[in-house]
């Protein structure tokens, strides 16, 4: 049977010692979230639609995530639980422009790569296919829910950003679609990520144009929205300051999380 | 039952400072005066205000979630073109998604998802602070831990059967909980909420890439995502029920408890009770 405490503290106790420790731990628990601050930025914990309401929210989610998940590989999955029936979600009408380069079979798409890079570049399909191709069975699963399994085909994006030899002081990728303001960007440790694909194939044929052929980057630990389709751009930069808004993303520009690992 | 039965129950009285000198040990049923007894620990009163005002954001985004997607699934995959488990009676915010309903609802899922993920980090945060507090102040073993005798099957049915009789509580309760409201309570913290916390995080692909096991034990993401709509649902399912009982109870004088931390005792209580 336990008693409660008998303690009964007063006013009296509430000494000059009391006073001093008390403001000390206070001065030290804001110095410490300072510091804490300090070392998010330098080791690039903090999203950059970490404003607003519900920024600490979403920082808390990205800095946990990349500490948690620097290195950690998205689940692949058996050739046998390749979704039948993968959804594509929709898309816009096509450009004109997309047109024309349908037409041609893809044969003038081009993947331009600039910014923080020793040597701007730009690619075909077809020298991307130069590279040797890697597969992942990975799933896609869409921020409203609904998910599928394939096979995605594609050449890692780390290897094309090998070949244009990245400047260290590169921070993330921006990559934009064909599709008018539609536009995303990653940190490096998912661009650099080994499961991070520029793909080009899907369950052993050529990526459909509504799975965003020919040519879509695959983020796997990130769900839907962060693998644009239809990539015709690549930036490398050391800070999104510059780009539209300064959020990261158009999906940040129009209200959704820029880190989407959830 | 004596004053220390009593005092064995209140022992949030530990934490409350100011009022628990004033507390006599045991009120003369005869004495015409009521008095405010200690009940709920400051820490408790605030943590249980911050769940309660997580759970409502969390209810709200999480309902504006499922609309964009009311369809549910099992295993590790489900889309619009795949059979589902259940769907919901409800429109989607897609024309695309196959519901049966030929209207679409506003789609709302930017805020919905900030939401829910700044109030999820908040309940954790708070949830923390009250279980470890709880353990170290002996808050869960005095106040929520059945005692060896009310878990006895007399007991228990007793409990029960009262509850079914819609008795109005003891006034011992206002200052105790009863053998029923401390299962609840202990089966909503340390199973319901890490479940629902699980089955959320379960659903994150950068949490799986790292925790894998996480998702695979639940048998898939898709599982993972109805695990979660259902134990949410339990959680809707307590609250009407917490409400509905506190409104049983005496809706003043429980809010007054979780509020200002004290119950009124005294004339009121012993006719109540008719000593």
């Amino acid at each position: 049977m336990s008693e409660p405490s008998t303690r009964e503290p007063s006013l009296r106790d509430l000494s000059r010692r009391k006073l001093i420790t008390t403001g000390l731990a206070a001065t030290a628990g804001v110095a410490g979230l300072g510091v804490a601050a300090r070392l998010a930025q330098k080791y690039g914990l903090i999203p950059p639609d970490h404003g607003g309401i519900y920024g600490l929210g979403e920082t808390l989610t990205y800095a946990s995530q990349r500490l948690l998940t620097r290195h950690s590989l998205a689940r692949e999955f058996s050739r046998s639980q390749i979704s039948e029936r993968p959804f594509p979600n929709e898309i816009e009408p096509p450009t004109d422009e997309f047109k024309r380069l349908q037409a041609g079979g893809f044969a003038d798409w081009r993947l331009s790569i600039s910014g923080l890079v020793a040597r701007p570049a730009s690619f075909s399909i077809d020298q991307l296919k130069s590279y040797p191709s890697r597969s992942q069975i990975t799933m896609l699963q869409c921020e409203e829910g609904w998910s599928y399994i394939a096979e995605w085909i594609g050449v890692p994006l780390s290897q094309i950003l090998q070949a244009v030899e990245v400047l260290p002081q590169a921070r993330y990728v921006v990559y934009f679609s064909i599709e008018p303001d539609t536009w995303e960007s990653i940190d490096m440790a998912d661009a650099l990520h080994p499961q991070t694909f520029l793909t080009y194939g899907m369950n052993g044929s050529e990526l459909p144009v509504g799975h965003g052929g020919p040519l879509r980057l695959r983020v796997p630990r990130q769900v839907g929205y962060k693998n644009v389709k239809f990539i015709t751009h690549l930036k490398v930069t050391d800070s999104l300051k510059g780009v539209g808004k300064g959020l990261g993303s158009a999906s940040a520009e129009a209200g959704y999380a820029w880190y989407a690992g959830i | 039952m004596g004053a220390t039965w009593y005092y064995s129950r209140v022992g949030d009285s530990a934490c409350i400072p100011s009022t628990a000198s004033a507390v006599p040990t045991a009120v003369p049923a005869a004495v015409p005066t009521t008095t405010a007894t200690p009940r709920h620990s400051a820490l408790v009163r605030v943590t249980h205000w911050i769940t309660t005002l997580c759970f409502f954001a969390l209810l709200v985004s999480g309902a504006e979630i499922v609309i964009s997607h009311p369809r549910f699934y099992w295993g590790e995959t489900g889309n619009d073109l795949t059979p589902t488990l259940f769907k919901l009676p409800i429109p989607a915010s897609r024309n695309l998604v196959p519901t049966g309903y030929g209207y679409v609802l506003p789609d709302q899922n930017g805020w919905s998802r900030y939401l829910h993920f700044q109030s999820a980090w908040l309940l954790v945060f708070t949830g923390l602070l009250y279980v470890v507090f709880g353990l170290w102040n002996g808050h869960f073993r005095r106040n929520l831990l059945p005692e060896g005798a009310d878990l006895s099957w007399r007991a228990l049915s007793t409990s029960i059967a009262s509850h079914l009789r819609f008795e109005r509580p003891i006034a011992a309760e206002a200052s105790s909980y009863n053998v029923l409201q401390r299962l609840s309570y202990l089966f909503v913290i340390f199973i319901l909420f890490p479940f629902v916390i699980w089955t959320g995080l379960a659903m994150s692909p950068a949490f799986v890439s790292a925790v894998p096991a996480a998702v695979n034990v639940l048998g898939g993401q898709q599982s993972a995502r109805t695990l979660h709509f259902f134990v949410s649902l339990a959680l809707v399912l307590f609250l009407l029920v917490h409400v509905g009982m506190v409104w049983f109870a005496g809706f003043r004088s429980r809010m007054r408890a979780m509020i200002t931390g004290t119950v009124i005792t005294g004339r009121a209580a012993t006719t109540k009770e008719g000593a």
